[in-house]
């Protein structure tokens, strides 16, 4: 399999949420906005790119039965450091996804690939994969926010289309989330099956 | 290179040896963050305080107060402009509908409301998070300038003059409970001096 080819099947035909339906709480969780999904999408990105390269170069000298707690220190350490710089340096925006980012140590993706991927490859398509993943994933969380923030206050990414007095709350609540995600999906394999 | 063996000396000495490396890791970026952190946590509080009693010249950030009130201790940040004072920030808290509603109240020397601000909030994103804005705009839902001395501010619902947020009464009463608590604690500043 060359490269493009892995960063591709992260981003549509293994997209981690539409198609491998992993990590459900952050995608349901942050996407009230389109910016907060986009946000939450790329730190996601961020660790995951971090912890592919890191486990492929290190696969070798963790043995088996130990790799597991290996991989989640390092998933972990790589979300301590994101956490403390964003507290650092983007304070408003850690405001906003603070709750979710330690969550991201136990977001499935990243052990999924981890152990799926990165154990079995070298480090290039790690990293490939890592950030086709990523991609994939905020893709997702970006289209899935925009649509609820959309539907439920009339904005995207803050600019108004309609007056919020025409949104259907609803959209920004939980309840909301889980039916645009259902249509999300129905229109991906929808998609997926016609090609 | 072959796959090391999953003996027990090599598990234990894998593991140890990451944990260490990780901690390691961890507690020089710790290091460096620590300082930008707390500057990012002032910096925040120094433009809440400058939103809810503008107009001063001191740093009200370092010239802190805690006053005691049912038991419960209020911050109060004292704003002076040329050595006199011309306010005070409170912070304040209430349950709210999803957790622990925390507010910055800022409040004249008649212990008029200024300004507010939310410092921290877990109300719910389109309703309750309204609360950031809702009650210093134009209208009936407008808290400036009201003088608490006539008793507490309530909701329309229950008999106020304060019309509560859309579909968030819940978060508006805990708002209001907040404020309420705040005045006390203004009360209670006044009556130290």
């Amino acid at each position: 399999m060359n490269n493009f080819k892995v960063l591709f099947n992260g981003i549509v035909k293994e997209n981690p949420t539409f198609v491998l339906l992993l990590g459900m709480c952050p995608t349901l969780g942050t996407t009230s906005s389109a910016i907060n999904g986009m946000s939450m999408g790329l730190a996601t990105m961020f660790v995951l790119l971090c912890s592919n390269i890191v486990v492929s170069l290190i696969k070798n000298i963790v043995p088996d039965m130990v790799r597991i707690p290996v991989f989640v220190v390092v998933i972990a350490s790589f979300v301590t450091i994101l956490q403390m710089v964003m507290q650092a340096y983007l304070p408003a925006l850690y405001q906003q996804l603070g709750l979710f980012i330690p969550l991201i140590v136990v977001n499935c993706i990243l052990l999924g690939r981890a152990e799926a991927f990165a154990a079995k490859n070298n480090v290039l398509p790690s990293m490939m994969d890592g950030i086709g993943m990523g991609l994939g994933f905020t893709l997702a969380l970006t289209l899935l926010g925009a649509v609820r923030e959309l539907l439920g206050t009339g904005k995207v990414f803050n600019l108004t289309l309609w007056g919020e007095n025409y949104g259907m709350l609803v959209f920004v609540l939980a309840p909301g989330a889980f039916i645009v995600l259902g249509y999300l999906i129905a229109a991906v394999n929808k998609m997926k099956k016609a090609s | 290179m072959k796959k090391l063996e999953s003996t027990l000396l090599n598990m234990v000495m894998v593991l140890t040896g990451f944990a260490v490396f990780a901690g390691g890791v961890l507690a020089t970026i710790n290091h460096i963050t620590t300082e930008p952190i707390a500057q990012a946590n002032a910096k925040a509080l120094a433009e809440a305080i400058a939103k809810v009693v503008p107009g001063f010249n001191n740093e009200p950030a370092s010239e802190v107060d805690t006053v005691t009130v049912d038991g419960n201790a209020y911050v109060v940040y004292k704003a002076k402009k040329d050595g006199e004072p011309i306010g005070v920030a409170i912070e304040s808290s209430a349950n709210g509908f999803a957790g622990a509603l925390k507010i910055l109240v800022g409040f004249d020397n008649e212990g008029k409301i200024i300004d507010y601000s939310l410092l921290s909030h877990s109300e719910t994103p389109g309703l309750g998070s309204k609360a950031a804005e809702w009650f210093r705009q134009e209208g009936k839902g407008d808290i400036r300038g009201k003088d608490l001395s006539h008793g507490e501010l309530t909701v329309s619902k229950d008999g106020g003059e304060i019309d509560a947020i859309t579909a968030s009464t819940i978060t508006s009463r805990a708002f209001l409970v907040a404020v309420g608590r705040a005045y006390k604690a203004f009360q209670e500043t006044n009556k130290q001096q």
